[in-house]
Order: C-alpha cells, then structure tokens, then sequence
C-alpha cells in the first residue's frame, strides 16, 4: 500500500495534533453528542439512542437548575465584591508598608497555597457548630449565648461558603492591584494633591481609574474560578441542607454520578459554560475600555 | 501677593542632610530659578515648598503665614512636572478644569477660566483629546495650563523642559516666560540646565550639596560669581579655572607659565598665596577676535598653540594647552584656522576671577 505523502510541516504537527485530538476534541464532541442522548452510566447502551434537544429542554425548565444557576451567580457577585474590596484594602496597606513589603507580599499569597479542598475542611471545622472555632470563640466572648447553625442553616451555610471562597482567594486581587500600585507612576498622585484633592478624591480620581484595569483582570480570573465553584462547596456542604447551597457545578456532579445521568449532566455543563463565557466577555469588554481609559500602552 | 520665604529649611532621610537649613526670601511676582547639579537638593526643596515632602526643620512661609503643617491643596499653589502628571483618563479640558471643579468652582466659571487658558496655550484645537493623543510639547502646555486656571498664588515648576527635545525646549522656555508677564504670580522654576535658569529668572539660586551657593540676578552670578562652583556651573563652555601661585606681582602656573596679577586683586593677595584662575573663554580670544577688542584696560598678550577647534558658525571654540592644562577660548567673527597653528591671544584681565583654593570663594570683596 501506498501512504499519501504528507509535507514536511504537517508531518511535524502530526504527533501534537493527534494528542490533542484524542484529549481534548475527541471528549469535547463526544459530551456535547452524549448531551443528546439520555446516556446513563448505569445503561451503556443509552448512548446510541438521539433524543435531540430534550436533555436541554428539561435542564431549562428545570426549577432545581435555574436555583442552583441563581445561586451560582449570587455567590459570584458577593464573593467577587468582596474579595475586590478586600483585596484593594490590602493591596493599599501593603503599598503603605515601608519595610517588609516583600515578606508581607508572600505572606499574602499563602491561601493561594492550599488546595480547595483543605481550605473546604478546614472551614468546615471552624464552622462546626458544636466544636467550632467561630461558635466557641463567640461563645466564650459572651456575643451569643447559643451555638449558631453555621452549616446547618441554609442561608448562613451559603454565607460561610463565600467566607471560605473569600479567604482564599482575595489575594488574586490582592496581588494584581498592588501589582497595579507598584507600576502606577507618582506625579499624577502628586499632582492632584497639589491640585487640591483631598486623601479620598485622589484615591477616587486618580488611583482608581489607573487601578481598574488590574481589578478587571482579576475579576474575569476569578469569575471563571467561582463559576466552577465545587470542591470548596462539595466538602463543607455537599449542595447541602437540602439543597440550599447547591451550585451550577455540584449539581453537575451530582447529576452525572450520583444520579448516573451523564446526558442530562452533559447538557447543564453546556448551559453553565454559557454563563462563564458571558461574564468573561463583559470583564474583557469593561478591561478593554478601562485600559482606553488611562492610555495604557500594554 | 505671595512672596516666598523659606527659613533654616531642612529635610533629611534619617541620618543624612540633604538640604541643609537654606534661608531665601523670593518676593511676591518674582521669577526664580534654583539650579545646581542633580543631587543638589534643589528639587527636594520645591517639593517642600509644594508640601509633597515633609519639613525636617525650619520654616516655609506663603503669603506671609508658615505652611508647614498645611496639606498642598491649602496652599494655593500650582505646580508643573517634569514628567507631565496628566491624568490619562481625563481629556485636556477635564485635565485643565480638574482642580477647579475639585474645589467647587460654577461650571461656567470652570468653562471660562479653561477656555481663557487654552487660548493663551493655543490648546483650543485640542480640548477632547486625552493625554496620550498629545505630543510632548502639547502635553507640557496642557499640564501649564491646568497650573493656570487655578490662578495659584506661587506656580512651582519641577525641571518642566528636560522631556522635551531641544528645539521645543527653546520654544516653550520662551511661553514660560511670557506667561509669567502674563499672569504675574510668584514663581519658582527648578532646573539643572543653566541657560534655562539665566533666560528665564529675574533671580538665580544656585544650589550644591544642599546649600545655596549664591542667589543673584543672572548677571550678577554670570560677572561676579561668589564661588567656584558658581564660575565653573554658570556659563557655557564653562570658565577656565586652573590653579596658581602668587609670585612677584604675577601668577605662577604649573610648568612655570605666568599671567601677570590683575589689578583688581593686587592688593587682596600676598606672594607665596596659592589660589585658583578663572578666566572666561569670552576672556581669552585670538587678538582682534573677542568682544572687547580695544576698551579691554587689563590686557596681556600670549602666543599658543591651538590644538583643537570647534566652529560653530558665528563662533570657533579653540582648545589651548597652557600651563600643563586645556583651557578654552571664544573666538568672534572666526576665520578659517588649522590645529597646530600658533596663534596670538589677548587675555583680558580686567574680567578674571580668582578663588580661594580651600574654602573655594571668591577674593573679590
């Protein structure tokens, strides 16, 4: 037999084309084929069966779906909020540091150090309402006489999730905006005290509109991150009580194992990857305009 | 009215001085300019003045009334930056009209003022644009007229010319100037470049090592400096300064190679005095070549040899070894000349300088 003769650069991209294929376009039509058919683990033979867009369907007249989607972007807009007001007040308070600024710096960046998961245990103990750090030390405080439901409560559940989601992540804004501190040039600052503005109009005028840009970054980094909130989730709570801190991805999880209905999970994990697109496209857009903005020249 | 005074002022990072208890008085509407070397504290000086550098000791006085614990924005002050400081997201009328609408100022007025400003910057064409669409001498006005609309009591200037290239420095020294006969505000201009500081000031401040070396009108620091420094900093190419040994009614300069004592310093030295020459290149010129040519009263004549020349035009710079060392002369209406050649110098005497060589001032009295 005779081989088609190849040249010599397709030849080359030949081995990474055929890995990439295999890992990463062969699954990816192979998901979104199976998001048409009520695929089950459990039943193998589901795969062949075409069902059309009735997976999407259900999925979108679905009320569980569209609380967990609810859900999933409330946790975004307050972790997200958070975690940039937080991290700014860092940022600013390391800029201040006079000396130390470069063990402070590493400092900050240690919850960035721990796997999700250990984070998710480690809240998860210090919101035990029995042994608990939180209920112990209010306790004993004298703030509150009972053990409060940190975990048990759903709302107060959720908000201990943001917590955790908070603690370990503000310092992706902490870093970038003191990033965008560091490079920010002085004279502008000077100026606009010697122009009149008061500590807080220089901070409203001048460093933010420089900063904007850092903090968009941050937020599109981030948002994808919370989108896919799981393993923080999957540990302290498991989308639980009843469901009431079930998220996009938990529920993705659940319904693709637990339940063993791959095709149905398939076709939320779509849907859910709409959602992180969106925001990635309107931070990119708000980035693009900030950087406009103050001229930037990177 | 708004004159200027600064009093023992002081700053120093922790154990070190850099600015030395300074005393100056720069009066209401007076142009002055502190020049010196980078280093010289000349700018940290202006920075105290604007209350963006904190005072370590002494006093800055504004209109009278000391200001060293006021913030900057209560000092009613202006002030231009060497690189700009424009904001990059605001346009040149937001820019311009920033500190005004800071301080509450009507938006017609606000209008008024920029407007007024633009036009005497001859900006109008460039109102809506943000800092970046703009040259560098676009963004120099801009950042001028944003210290105009706020009619300032003192307009500060940090080096505002050493971003700009040549041409456009020589162009807009001479806006500077006009609009100081324009707005008729105190002003005091930082620079390291003499020649900005001599065309510009009504008075020059030189500074070196956090002292001031002299205050004077440029003439006066140009015909009479105080100090070495001040003779060699002041003037271009820089005065010839060489040291020498009194002997005789002469002075004795290495090698053996004597200038006769000028008159003017017959009776402040004694033989066997050492002190330092100085002689401007203007002072120094081929014979029939220089700018006193014939009213000069202290002339002594030499024969060198020129070893290299620098023509400019209207001018030739001629390098002469004398004494061991390279001096300088100014020749006027030049005429063709090779290295080598010897030529005949007049050395007007009447203009030279000397210094003492240990504490470095003049012996003038």
């Amino acid at each position: 037999m005779k081989l088609p003769k190849l040249s010599a650069p397709t030849l080359l991209l030949l081995p990474a084309i055929i890995v990439l294929a295999a890992v990463i376009v062969l699954p990816l039509l192979f998901s979104l084929y199976s998001s048409f058919t009520p695929f089950r683990l459990t039943k193998p033979e589901s795969i062949w069966v075409f069902i059309g867009f009735r997976n999407y369907v259900s999925v979108l007249t679905n009320y569980e779906f569209w609380t967990a989607f609810g859900r999933t972007v409330v946790l975004l807009t307050i972790a997200l909020n958070a975690e940039m007001f937080l991290g700014l007040g860092l940022a600013m308070l390391v800029n201040k540091a006079t000396r130390g600024q470069r063990i402070l710096r590493t400092l900050m960046m240690f919850p960035m150090m721990f796997s999700p998961v250990l984070v998710g245990f480690q809240f998860k103990f210090l919101f035990n309402d029995n042994i608990g750090f939180v209920n112990n030390a209010l306790q004993s405080l004298g703030v509150t006489t009972s053990a409060i439901p940190w975990l048990i409560d759903g709302n107060l559940a959720l908000f201990s999730i943001i917590v955790a989601e908070v603690w370990s992540s503000t310092s992706v804004f902490a870093i970038l905006i003191l990033a965008g501190l560091l490079a920010m040039p002085q004279e502008p600052v000077e100026a606009a005290r010697v122009d009149g503005c008061t500590p807080w109009q220089t901070f409203r005028y001048v460093t933010w509109p420089y900063l904007m840009p850092f903090a968009f970054i941050a937020m599109t980094i981030r948002s994808l991150d919370v989108a896919r909130a799981y393993d923080i989730v999957k540990i302290m709570t498991d989308g639980g009580p009843a469901k009431r801190t079930e998220l996009l991805w938990t529920l993705v999880g659940r319904t693709a194992y637990s339940d063993a209905r791959m095709g149905l999970a398939n076709a939320m994990a779509y849907i859910a990857i709409l959602l992180s697109i969106l925001f990635t496209v309107y931070f990119f857009r708000k980035l693009a305009a900030a950087r406009q903005q103050i001229g930037a020249e990177w | 009215m708004a004159p200027v005074t600064l009093k023992k002022l002081v700053k120093s990072y922790g154990n070190v001085d850099v600015v030395h208890g300074i005393d100056l008085e720069v009066k209401d509407r007076e142009f002055i300019a502190l020049v010196g070397p980078s280093g010289c504290g000349k700018s940290t000086t202006l920075r105290m003045i604007a209350g963006l550098e904190d005072i370590s000791g002494g006093v800055v006085e504004i209109g009278g009334r000391p200001v060293n614990d006021l913030p900057p924005r209560a000092r009613n002050i202006s002030m231009v930056f060497q690189s700009y400081a424009l904001y990059p997201h605001m346009t040149v009328r937001e820019n311009m009209g920033f500190s005004l609408k800071i301080g509450k100022v009507a938006q017609s007025e606000i209008d008024t003022r920029v407007n007024e400003a633009a036009a005497i910057l001859d900006l109008d064409k460039y109102m809506d644009r943000r800092p970046s669409q703009l040259s560098g001498g676009q963004r120099q006005r801009v950042a001028m007229g944003r210290a105009i609309v706020r009619k300032p009591d003192v307009f500060l200037f940090d080096e505002p010319l050493s971003n700009l290239d040549a041409k456009l420095r020589t162009q807009v020294r001479t806006e500077i100037k006009r609009l100081h006969a324009r707005v008729q505000a105190t002003m005091i201009y930082v620079t390291h470049d003499q020649v900005e500081a001599m065309t510009l000031s009504d008075r020059i401040v030189i500074m070196r090592d956090g002292h001031i070396e002299q205050v004077g009108t440029p003439e006066e620091v140009f015909k009479r400096p105080a100090t070495r420094f001040v003779a060699g900093f002041i003037g271009s190419p820089p005065m010839n300064l060489n040291e020498a040994t009194i002997a005789d009614g002469k002075l004795v300069f290495a090698g053996g190679q004597t200038l006769p004592l000028p008159i003017e310093f017959r009776s402040r030295v004694s033989a066997g005095d050492r002190v330092i020459f100085g002689l401007r290149p203007d002072d120094m010129y081929p014979t029939g070549h220089g700018l006193n040519s014939g009213e000069a009263t202290d002339v002594h004549e030499m024969e060198l040899p020129v070893s290299i020349t620098e023509p400019l035009g209207n001018e030739t710079l001629l390098f002469v070894t004398m004494a061991e060392r390279e001096w300088v002369s100014r020749m006027l209406n030049p005429r063709p000349m090779d290295a080598g050649e010897v030529v005949r110098f007049s050395f007007d005497l009447s203009q030279a300088h000397l210094f003492s060589p240990e504490t470095g001032k003049t012996l003038r009295s």
